[in-house]
């Protein structure tokens, strides 16, 4: 037997006196991809920066031992780090934007990555610099060497950052969530990618990740952890098929499953957009002459019923959001906008502000969307003391806490701050703002996308529920096609700000038409890139 | 009263950065004492008693005949020797300031002619019309620093309105009001000072709204960035869908996260305001004449060299107060950085 090329024996993570991982060991063989699973702060980004001894500020490792290539990381001085900082092991980190230098030009960045290991300058450097990044999928890599980051996608910026930390040969590759900020189609390449670059260089790989079916796909151990300890591991047609712990079964159990409740063909439509627009100006020159247009929304025709829910999919630029902006009014636009019937398309603001409560919105991040300065109790009953001020307090607190407690909250926790709850529960606190008005539609705009997969599907099923009780009509924007096909009674499939397909939720999630609705159902459900034009890169 | 984890922390983070914290100390000690200056320094007695009588002098006129009974019906002059004199036969007593000076009291019987040198008597010496400086430097300590207060505070909400209405609803009004701004702000301060002072007497008011008119715009353009970024964050998104009105959104949802960036600023504009009103006075186009003021006593030293501890002294007041407020300023700002963990670690 060969001796492992990274161990973790006994690993423990501190930040100031508190302890964030504990007693955490692992290997990973030459060669081997290992995933790294747990939700958010369960410990698994602290653990793979702890290999590499990229701690930063107060965090220390108390405890542990890790070898990595016969290196002991944590008792090593600093030259011998940096030789396996990039040498042996290369980083990819998860956001592609802020990894890279926004002000230098990709081939100086690659160029520094092997310059800081090899001597190689002038004629050679460029040419390992091309090789590394066409090794990564960069397409046209000579002529992109002067690019900036900001010329780039997504995408390519995350084969940048790949080939950056290909540049030396490493054993190993520790991949921080590095698909977790992309769209479904270029995750799926990105994931291929990285399995190719395994199997052709012979190179082990860290993954660390949330996402349950790459690992499936792609991973041959899987070390899960939770509370910064690992409850289990193992290869993982084990752990998938027979997992020991219930934590590790509840993680695979919570997909989000199941169909929306059906709405009878009587039911009133709610809102309707029809050749809905949204172009906004290019200006240029000295007169700011406006010419040319985004079409970021460029003639939709949409239709929700109550009690129905029109699930909106895309990519990242594909317009959606702006789509559901522009339909309660939150983003100037053209066309006809009815809502329960009548047109409010050019509706003064003051007679907009009485149809505010009736149409209402839930955003991604439910970190973003609560301000920080006001108790959850103040968050839920402001669009009380706007849409009813003449409500006494004594009322008012208890249509608050009527509707925290339907949305799963304890009424007591009305007093709290945002920071003092959890993603889930936050994303709970927006949706009760929602919902104390009664409002008829509410637009929710990915609601689940910034969440833990368990704590995803609780929110599907509370929203469901919340659907069936009160007829509620949704506008379900989002990437995440397995939430859709769970939530949505039909979808939109839009792009480049069109609607390319729409359909009942069941016949177009299992026989698309487009080629482009395919691509994005293969990517979504079967991880796999989709061949052909249909998909930018 | 509970505070907030954050501010807890804000708290430590300033208590941890000690200099600030004696800075603070030291800077509120002065300005309690000094706020009660009259009490400190002045030429009239705290309390005085004869025959049986209670005067308290440092609050209330007397007549010379209330006092002695032989005395004129004339205001009692405390300073006048005859009457002391009088006042002591009667059997009266009086206990005096620790400083029994104020800041327009000429002090009589000098051993040399004004300005003399410190000595026990006048401990910081006279300046040049024969008062005593450290009666002048307690004065001219409160009124520098209430106008630095005022003119602040003032000043600061305006900037933040003016700032909050350009950031919020931006476009075609923010550029109007940049552009007004960068005209305004070209305007010849000094000169329109000293036309000003040509035709009215300057007193602190009338100083204080000429100045307010130039120095809002400081703190405009810190608000105006924290609105531009603040109108587009989800939780402003949301309340506006949810059809809140725009003065509620600006101060509720907004301004609570430009308050931060304001209050950093604070401390420093309280030592330019203090700076500013300094400069004033020494160019003559300040406070009233004979007002105590520190620039006053700065431009005294300018013209009497021969007598440097009026120079001396009126340099190491405004250095002083000003190192104080900019070690504050430096608490505060590394108070409100996220960054800055207690204990100086980052």
């Amino acid at each position: 037997m060969t001796a492992p090329l990274l161990s973790v024996e006994n690993l423990s993570v501190a930040f100031g006196a508190k302890t964030v991982v504990r007693g955490v060991t692992f290997h990973v063989m030459p060669g081997e991809t290992v995933a790294l699973v747990g939700e958010s702060g369960s410990g698994k980004s602290v653990t793979a920066l702890s290999c590499l001894r990229l701690l930063s500020g107060a965090g220390h490792n108390p405890a542990g031992r890790i070898t990595l290539d016969g290196v002991e990381v944590l008792r090593a001085p600093e030259r011998d780090l940096q030789r396996l900082r990039g040498g042996v092991a290369g980083m990819v980190f998860q956001e592609p934007m802020t990894s890279l230098n926004p002000l230098h030009s990709i081939g100086r960045q690659v160029s520094e990555a092997i310059t800081l290991h090899r001597p190689l300058s002038g004629e050679a450097l460029r040419r390992e610099c091309v090789d590394r990044l066409a090794r990564a999928g960069l397409p046209n890599a000579a002529e992109r060497l002067a690019a900036y980051p900001h010329q780039l996608s997504g995408g390519q910026r995350q084969r940048v950052m790949i080939g950056a930390s290909l540049a030396n040969d490493p054993k190993l590759l520790i991949a921080d969530e590095p698909t977790t900020a992309l769209d479904v189609t270029i995750q799926a390449q990105i994931l291929e990618l990285l399995a190719d670059l395994k199997r052709r260089l012979g190179m082990a790989l860290l993954l660390i990740t949330h996402d349950l079916s790459i690992v499936k796909r792609h991973a041959d151990r899987v070390v899960v952890m939770k509370d910064g300890e690992v409850v289990e591991q193992g290869p993982v047609a084990e752990v998938f098929s027979a997992p020991k712990h219930p934590y590790t079964r509840m993680l695979l159990a919570t997909e989000p499953k199941g169909r929306p409740a059906p709405v009878p063909d009587t039911a009133p439509e709610v809102m309707r957009g029809e050749g809905v627009k949204v172009h906004f100006p290019i200006r240029r020159g000295l007169m700011r002459r406006t010419v040319a247009h985004v079409r970021a929304v460029d003639g939709v025709e949409v239709a929700v019923r109550e009690g129905e829910t029109l699930g909106l999919v895309g990519e990242s630029g594909s317009g959606k959001t702006t789509l559901g902006l522009a339909l309660i009014r939150m983003e100037r636009s053209e066309g006809t906008i009815r809502f329960e019937g009548r047109d409010i398309q050019g509706l003064p603001r003051g007679e907009l502000r009485p149809l505010r409560a009736r149409m209402q919105i839930v955003f991604q991040d439910p970190y973003g969307s609560l301000s920080p300065r006001m108790t959850a109790g103040e968050i839920v009953g402001e669009g009380l003391t706007v849409h009813q001020p003449g409500l006494r307090g004594p009322e008012r607190d208890r249509l608050v806490a009527a509707a925290l407690e339907e949305v799963g909250l304890d009424p007591a926790m009305a007093a709290r701050y945002p920071h003092e709850f959890s993603g889930g529960q936050r994303q709970r606190i927006a949706i009760a703002r929602a919902l104390v008005l009664k409002p008829r539609l509410v637009v929710l705009d990915e609601p689940t996308s910034a969440l833990d997969v368990s704590v995803q599907a609780q929110v599907v099923e509370l929203l469901r529920g919340l659907q069936e009780k009160h007829r509620l009509a949704y506008l379900f924007i989002s990437h995440d096609l397995k939430v859709v096909r769970a939530m949505a009674h039909r979808i939109c499939v839009m792009k480049d700000g069109r609607i390319v397909e729409q359909g009942d939720a069941v016949a177009l999630t299992e026989n698309p038409r487009e080629a482009y609705t395919r691509a994005l159902m293969a990517a979504a459900f079967e991880l796999r890139a989709a061949e052909g034009e249909a998909v930018r890169s | 009263m509970t505070l907030s984890p954050l501010n807890q922390r804000r708290l430590a983070n300033f208590r941890a950065n000690r200099r600030g914290t004696w800075s603070l100390w030291i800077f509120s000690v002065l300005f309690f004492f000094t706020l009660f200056a009259e009490f400190v320094a002045n030429d009239r007695p705290l309390f005085a008693k004869v025959d049986g009588n209670w005067f308290v002098p440092v609050l209330a006129d007397y007549a010379e005949s209330d006092i002695i009974a032989d005395g004129l019906p004339t205001e009692a002059d405390w300073k006048d020797p005859d009457f002391l004199r009088e006042f002591a036969e009667k059997g009266g007593w009086a206990v005096w300031p620790l400083i029994p000076f104020s800041h327009a009291t000429i002090v009589r019987g000098l051993s040399r002619p004004a300005p003399t040198p410190p000595d026990a008597r006048n401990w910081l010496g006279t300046d040049d019309q024969a008062r005593d400086v450290l009666a002048r430097v307690i004065y001219g300590f409160r009124i520098s620093v209430l106008f630095g207060f005022t003119l602040t505070i003032l000043a600061s909400v305006i900037g933040v309105i003016a700032g909050a209405v350009q950031g919020y609803y931006g476009g075609l009004t923010d550029l109007l009001f940049q552009r007004f701004i960068e005209i305004w702000s070209g305007m010849p301060q000094l000169l329109l000072l000293i036309i000003l002072a040509s035709v009215i007497e300057p007193s602190f008011w009338t100083l204080l709204i000429f100045l307010l008119l130039f120095s809002w715009m400081g703190l405009v353009g810190v608000v105006r960035a924290e609105f531009l970024r603040g109108r587009n964050l989800d939780y402003v998104r949301a309340a506006r869908a949810l059809g809140v009105r725009d003065g509620r959104l600006m101060f509720q949802h907004i301004l609570p996260n430009a308050m931060v960036a304001t209050l950093t600023f604070l401390p420093f504009i309280l030592s330019g305001s203090v700076t500013v009103l300094a400069s004033l006075d020494f160019l003559g186009f300040g406070l009233p004449p004979g007002s105590p003021s520190l620039g006053e006593l700065l431009s005294q030293g300018k013209n009497n060299l021969q007598a440097p501890w009026l120079a001396f002294t009126g340099f190491v007041v405004l250095g002083g107060v000003l190192v104080l407020l900019i070690f504050i300023g430096e608490a505060v700002r590394d108070a409100f950085d996220p960054r800055k963990l207690p204990g100086g670690g980052r």
